[in-house]
């Protein structure tokens, strides 16, 4: 059951959504239309007039995130605020005399997992999936304690990029500034492109572009800034693409998986190990008593 | 090879599992002589620590002798006899060059996970799920020691296993937790929790210099350890109000530093302890920070708050107000291993101390469900179980 409701809320969280604003109105309706009978059955002692309050809200939640497709992620979040405010009541209520404590347990208990799901369901939302077709920029930093400069020659040589660069399978430097770029694709179809530098100031940035006829459309720059206080030197990284739609924008969405910005910054922490340490820090191999030496959940999710 | 594998909640079974490799060139191949299970490793037994697998092989206190050492490990021997750290290090990032090696950079490969829960990563751990990296654990006949340039102590001849054993966690815990005191002559240190690094905790505090130490349990013969060690003891279901009896014992004033050695599975009476326990069990709050609220209100005005205690998530019901407006400072972490390991061997070579003190259960590797179970319930007044594989 759990497992299902994360899935769904990965693959789906309009869907939930959806189904916790039919759940506000239901919800709400009881609490408007039968406030005594609602209070006794959770063993709380409630005014009817205040258990129609929290009713009206349940149904201006319910009726705000199915109709406003482009706002649910706020109807979400007041759906959070009022299960705080129905917790705080829960709460009070189980301190005042005559309550019936194991059904305010068991009302609380409920509350307590809606809330879950709410969050949950908020957080997923305001998260912004790759999207087949969406233009998409992706930026992050990392310090590494070396100099501009032979971080600069490590990355110059795009040829180095697949040693920390999970995704890509291989970088062919064509010279004159032109690289030919493979990326690894689910079920070994690849996506290939040509880059060209646009702008290289030594120690201090690269810029490339791809070319007409790419599989995908895509652009990037890596800066090298010396961190203050002599603590080496800051690179930040910007990737900009703009796949087409169609199989191999889809492929592309794959690639990228859900949280483009989570693969960067795993290659980014890959480059900085390697760069400080000689080596890539990895589990991959180790004993476990369990079939994979990973953990597929955990660990796979993270690096892959 | 034989290991202790977690399978969830209260499910550990030793299985057989296939032996570690060199995977990196900085590592080296352990063969472990004795291990130990850690409070610590009691949450994940509870099953309070996200991101665990089943089949993790558990154990961070651990030593042995080096079989095979990586092509980058230059100053260590097939042969020698080492004590292992339980946080991962490289040596050479930002954090390891400031001595804060449980928070090296490079060591994590999970770091990004980790970010997640806690705005940034700290260093791999062994045994510890997933969130510190996911790597096997030393409650094994072998283990794999990555960057064991840098974590590994050789152990001298003269010292047996077990005064050597605690090297690799709950003495430099309990040594860090004291100095983390900042202690000044005439001090009053209190103590939350006799475990077993409450008690390394006691015995720290008075090398440091401390002028009296309190411990505080409920447990009898954990009381009796800390006695032991020097501790006066207040078991804290026999007074009325604990705060009162600190007040009561250091003039009015309190403690000079309070150390949370419990952690967030904490033990309690009254409603506070129902209060956190119910919302624990329906994920309001992860951690139960009994001991860390009442050391806040317990300590002195301008005194010091350390937690070598662990917490992993979230805590409810803080006395922040108390903290800011009494000007308490909190110092707490993982302890930075590599920092003590070596100071602290010495220590215990001179015979300043023999940590040995604590072990109350000796157990083969084969029964360390068994071990995790009475050291969980404190039966037959477990207070350390050491494993031979």
């Amino acid at each position: 059951m759990q497992n299902r409701l994360r899935k769904s809320l990965k693959s789906n969280p309009e869907q939930i959504a959806n189904a916790l604003g039919w759940f506000s109105i239901g919800l709400g309706l009881a609490e408007i239309l039968a406030p005594r009978a609602l209070s006794r059955l959770i063993g709380a002692k409630a005014s009817p007039g205040v258990v129609r309050l929290y009713g009206a809200r349940e149904v201006a939640c319910g009726i705000g995130l199915l109709s406003q497709a482009q706002e649910k992620e706020r109807w979400l979040k007041a759906r959070v605020a009022g299960d705080a405010l129905d917790l705080f009541a829960l709460g009070n209520a189980m301190t005042s005399n005559g309550a019936g404590r194991g059904r305010l347990a068991l009302a609380t208990a409920a509350v307590a997992g809606v809330t879950a799901v709410d969050t949950l369901c908020a957080a997923r939302m305001s998260r912004r999936p790759f999207h087949k077709g969406e233009p998409l920029t992706v930026r992050k930093s990392i310090t590494v304690g070396r100099g501009a400069e032979e971080l600069y020659r490590f990355w110059r040589d795009f040829e180095q990029l697949p040693k920390f660069m999970n995704h890509l399978q291989a970088v062919s430097d064509l010279g004159n500034g032109r690289s030919h770029w493979v990326a690894k694709g689910p079920a070994g179809v690849n996506v290939e492109w040509d880059a060209q530098i646009i702008e290289d100031k030594p120690n201090e940035s690269i810029a490339w572009t791809s070319l007409a006829g790419s599989d995908v459309d895509n652009a990037g720059e890596v800066r090298f800034v010396p961190a203050p206080g002599g603590r080496g030197t800051v690179i930040r990284v910007e990737l900009r693409y703009n796949p087409p739609a169609g199989k191999v924008g889809a492929t592309f969405a794959k690639i990228l998986g859900e949280a483009p910005e989570k693969q960067v910054a795993v290659d980014l922490l890959r480059f900085k190990q390697m760069i400080e340490t000689g080596e890539i820090a990895r589990t991959e191999g180790q004993p476990a008593g369990r079939s994979h030496s990973t953990s597929r959940r955990f660990d796979d999710f993270v690096r892959a | 090879m034989k290991a202790n594998c977690w399978y969830g909640k209260h499910d550990m079974r030793v299985e057989d599992v296939p032996e570690p490799k060199i995977l990196n060139p900085r590592d080296a191949i352990v063969r472990v002589t004795l291990s130990a299970i850690c409070g610590s490793d009691l949450h994940l037994y509870d099953g309070f620590v996200p991101t665990m697998e089943k089949g993790d092989i558990l154990g961070h206190e651990f030593m042995g002798e080096v079989v095979e050492v990586g092509s980058a490990v230059k100053n260590l021997q097939v042969g020698d006899r080492v004590v292992v750290p339980f946080c991962i290090s490289c040596g050479s990032c930002f954090s390891c060059q400031k001595g804060l090696f449980s928070l090296c950079e490079n060591s994590n490969p999970n770091a990004v996970e980790a970010e997640l829960l806690w705005g940034h990563s700290p260093a791999g751990l062994f045994g510890y799920s997933h969130l510190t990296g996911g790597y096997a654990g030393g409650q094994a006949q072998y283990v794999r020691v990555p960057f064991a340039d840098v974590g590994p102590v050789k152990v001298p001849e003269n010292l047996r296993d077990e005064q050597a054993l605690f090297i690799s966690d709950i003495f430099p815990t309990g040594y860090m937790a004291a100095e983390n005191c900042n202690i000044q002559p005439g001090d009053t240190i209190a103590v939350w929790g006799c475990g077993p690094v409450g008690q390394m905790t006691i015995r720290s505090a008075y090398l440091l210099g401390a002028e009296r130490v309190i411990a505080i349990d409920r447990v009898p013969e954990r009381l009796r350890m800390a006695e032991d060690g020097g501790a006066e003891v207040i078991n804290y279901e026999e007074v009325d109000s604990l705060m009162e009896e600190l007040k009561d014992r250091t003039g009015g004033r309190g403690p000079d530093a309070c150390v949370d050695a419990v952690g967030m599975e904490a033990n309690g009476h009254g409603m506070q302890y129902r209060y956190d326990r119910a919302k624990q069990a329906i994920m309001l709050e992860t951690d139960r920070p009994i001991a860390l609220r009442e050391a806040m209100l317990s300590c002195r005005n301008g005194g010091t708050l350390s937690v070598p205690g662990v917490y992993g998530g979230f805590i409810d019901k803080i006395p922040f107000g108390s903290v800011m407006n009494r000007s308490l400072t909190i110092k707490t972490g993982q302890t930075h291993m590599q920092r003590y390991m070596r100071p602290l061997l010495e220590r215990i070579q001179k015979g300043e101390i023999d940590p040995s003190f604590v072990i109350t259960h000796r157990m083969d590797l084969e029964d360390a469900p068994e071990g995790y179970k009475i050291f969980k319930d404190k039966e037959d007044e477990c207070i350390k179980v050491v494993l031979t594989p």
